[in-house]
């Protein structure tokens, strides 16, 4: 086969492409959700390697689930674009397996790792080559071998942890100069910051590099949810990360409905569409008021703050809920949008969208915050690759991925708007790239709403059945998955939440080294990620 | 160069009239349930649609603790009967129990300026980002003498959000014994209250007040921004506490 000819098919039958490529040692079938490709374990980095060196894949998540009849399964989630199916690499494991190949050492870079750590802390699966296992979501007063997420150990188990005897966390550092030290950030912030550990590593001036510790929120969402009916988990999904409430709410009603198959009403679809980007307006508009608060810009922090604020009012208005609670379910959306309440908004998101452009605008000519923000935090459109970054934070450093194009959910087929994009990956980049998004956001309201079409607004009552589901959404801070397996009698089997803010924490660390003290603040803000988020 | 000195001053005055007035604007608060006489049946069936036992069944009706409410609206809004009545206002906060109540304000020296000290024990973001809002022009507490504190040292009031994941546990009591007495603990959203949504867990707890006394309770969640001030104005005894539990008479008797 030439490689024209390859190319030619690719898209059609990546499943044969795949089998000729890994003669005899993978079974790859493809299916409306992805193709599947099924391989023994010595086999796994290899393939994983080929997808994102060659064919250009990008990882999405691992999803590790302990099957009914004793066993392990892997899926190892990569996606592309739009024209290319998605790719399930599948690993099935005998009961007595404790360790499997490590894919974040590779070539590819390390955009497994977390999923890996996260893997080994709640099964105690190893993974032989990852270069650091241990402590990551469970601190180190949890008690040793005792795994939260096998199906063995009860959620309701109130364990007696003994509180850590030394709360001051001490890995190791990479400097023993004298003078030298590490800066402990966190957990506990002097305004309302959120729960996670920072250590800046100095010799003087100049921090060199950061230590982070996350999951001091971990609240166990993916385990509590397991055994639970679908309107209670759905609960969870909406409120373990309440900024971006909407999103996950919808990731999970879309996992739901793929595996119901249940058809929302196209005034549904476009419902959840003026929710989402009201949802994603008010969130970068937030992101921006931190980060003018970081560089102490006291007038632009209140302006920005004054727009959250009619936002979230706005959102209250036509959704009840300041922060979109109760809004979704599966089948569609439970608040229409009276006639009054569009008006109101078309004239609102304008007025909105007017007063960003010009916070805009006056920031522009601020040359003193610009000096904060330029060429600080900076991550490399190769670092974001490398460790499959997603959202704003990806689109500041070159990568356009966004899920409403490659995977369009909700009326986003319907509606045109463009994914911005810039390349430098510095602070101001990801400004930049913020208030774009608003302007999108506000022209996809724009065409949503001067053609909401009628009807019904949710399907009527769905019947649960089993089967899995992988649903993706881009919430706004990035691509969100929701994995959601459904037992025969419809409860809630597996729940994987693979959230913008874990895949992005990850690559914190690469904006945050080499840089000066008093740009910490300025580089959290304006990653604008939350902890709740990520530790879920 | 941007001329934001003038920016701000064409803003002009944005500060909520809410100290003395009421505010009432529209998209304030997501209101709150109220209790209400059913029917026993109808009681029951309320009883099991709520999904975090806030509704109970009470003498002639239903009440609503509003510490376990988590706003999923599935006892009002697109339902089919019976449903509970839907309270505006934001007035919400109360004492946390009798003991509280006995101890209740801090002394005048308090009620011109309070300095708050706030945690995270594994709340979502939103009771986070209601707080927030407190600082910006529409809240802007500091013009009724609150004030964000950097250190627990000269903190009065601890305000904490969140069920207290595991790991925050002990964080909330270093916190809270590095603070200087007299102080106040303010629990704020669901989850602080009562565990909420996720706990107790595993991995979380039910609540504040499992680790450390809790004073003032600002149900919601999360709470709208007016109810986390009224928390405030509670503890220093400059509004009156509401109540945490509506019953049938006193839900019917509170339309606000």
């Amino acid at each position: 086969m030439t490689l024209s000819a390859i190319a030619d098919t690719e898209p059609t039958d990546f499943a044969g492409l795949c089998e000729s490529r890994w003669k005899g040692r993978v079974t790859a079938k493809l299916d409306a959700a992805a193709c599947h490709v099924a391989c023994e374990p010595p086999d796994l980095p290899a393939i994983c390697e080929w997808l994102s060196e060659e064919m250009g894949y990008v990882f999405a998540t691992l999803v590790v689930e302990e099957e009914s009849k004793p066993g392990w399964l892997l899926t190892y989630v990569f996606y592309k674009d739009a024209a290319t199916p998605w790719v399930y690499v599948e690993l099935r494991l005998d009961a007595r397996v404790t360790t499997v190949p490590s894919i974040s050492g590779l070539a590819n870079g390390p955009a497994a790792d977390w999923h890996e750590r996260e893997a080994e802390d709640l099964f105690g699966l190893s993974f032989a080559g990852h270069p650091r296992l241990g402590e990551f979501v469970l601190h180190e007063d949890w008690p040793e071998g005792v795994v939260p997420m096998r199906h063995s150990f009860d959620a309701r188990r109130m364990l007696d942890i003994p509180e850590a005897p030394n709360p001051a966390w001490d890995p190791p550092t990479i400097f023993s100069a004298p003078g030298s030290f590490a800066m402990p950030v966190g957990p506990v912030y002097s305004d309302f910051g959120e729960a996670a550990h920072f250590l800046l590593e100095t010799v003087g001036e100049d921090v060199v590099r950061t230590i982070q510790r996350f999951f001091y929120k971990y609240r166990g969402v993916e385990k509590i949810s397991e055994g639970r009916p679908i309107d209670r988990v759905l609960l969870l999904a909406e409120r373990f990360s309440g900024i971006a409430a909407f999103a996950h709410g919808l990731a999970f009603c879309q996992a739901v409905e793929t595996i119901c198959d249940v058809e929302v009403p196209p005034r549904g679809r476009a419902l959840r569409t003026v929710f989402a980007e009201l949802e994603r307006l008010r969130h970068h508009v937030a992101t921006i008021a931190g980060i003018c608060n970081s560089t102490a810009l006291v007038v632009a922090t209140a302006q920005a703050a004054l727009i959250e604020e009619d936002l979230i009012r706005l959102s209250c208005q036509v959704a009840r809920h300041r922060y979109f609670f109760g809004a979704v379910v599966p089948g569609g959306v439970t608040c229409d949008l009276v006639e009054e309440h569009r008006q109101h908004l078309l004239t609102a998101v304008d007025e909105i969208a007017q007063r960003c452009e010009e916070l805009h605008r006056m920031l522009r000519y601020s040359s003193s915050f610009l000096d904060r923000l330029e060429e600080v935090g900076i991550v490399s459109p190769d670092a974001a690759a490398a460790y499959g970054l997603v959202g704003p934070i990806a689109r500041a450093c070159g990568a356009t991925r966004d899920m409403r194009k490659i995977r369009p959910y909700a009326a986003y087929a319907t509606v045109d708007f463009m994914v911005p994009i810039e390349q430098e990956g510095d602070g101001y980049a990801r400004l930049r790239i913020f208030f774009a998004e608003i302007e999108q956001s506000a022209a996809i309201l724009h065409q949503i709403l001067r053609a909401l079409p009628a009807g019904e607004i949710r399907a009527p009552d769905i019947v649960a059945r089993p089967g899995t589901a992988l649903a993706a959404v881009e919430a706004p801070s990035g691509a969100a998955f929701h994995w959601v397996r459904l037992r025969d009698d419809g409860m809630i089997a597996r729940y994987r939440i693979t959230s913008p803010s874990f895949t992005n924490w990850h690559g914190f660390h690469i904006a945050t080294e080499n840089f000066a003290f008093q740009d910490f603040p300025i580089i959290l803000a304006s990653f604008g990620l939350s902890n709740a988020e990520c530790d879920r | 160069m941007a001329n934001w000195v003038l920016k701000g001053l064409r803003t002009r005055i944005k500060t909520s009239a809410y100290r003395s007035a009421a505010e009432a604007v529209s998209g304030l608060s997501p209101g709150q349930p109220r209790g209400v006489a059913l029917p026993a049946h109808d009681a029951a069936a309320l009883v099991e649609r709520c999904p975090t036992r806030a509704i109970d069944s009470c003498e002639g009706g239903v009440a609503i603790d509003q510490r376990r409410c988590v706003d999923c609206f599935r006892c009002h809004a697109d339902v089919e009967e019976p449903a509970v009545p839907w309270g505006d206002g934001y007035e919400w906060a109360a004492y946390a129990d009798d003991v509280a109540a006995m101890r209740r304000k801090l002394g005048h020296a308090f009620g011109r300026s309070l300095h708050i000290r706030f945690l995270d024990a594994g709340a979502c973001g939103a009771c986070m980002s209601e707080a927030r809002q407190l600082i910006n022009p529409y809240y802007n507490m500091h013009n009724l003498g609150f004030f964000m504190t950097p250190t627990p040292r000269n903190a009065d009031v601890l305000m904490v959000a969140g069920p207290v994941s595991d790991a925050m546990r002990l964080p909330l009591r270093i916190t809270y014994e590095a603070m200087p007495t007299p102080k106040r603990v303010v629990a704020i959203g669901a989850c602080a209250a009562s565990g909420g949504v996720f706990g107790p867990s595993f991995a979380a707890g039910g609540g504040v007040a499992e680790i450390i006394p809790v004073d003032v309770v600002v149900p919601g969640c999360p709470p709208p921004p007016l109810a986390i001030l009224h928390g405030l104005m509670v503890v220093v005894g400059r509004k009156p506490p509401s109540e945490l539990i509506s019953r049938p008479s006193n839900g019917e008797m509170s339309p606000e």
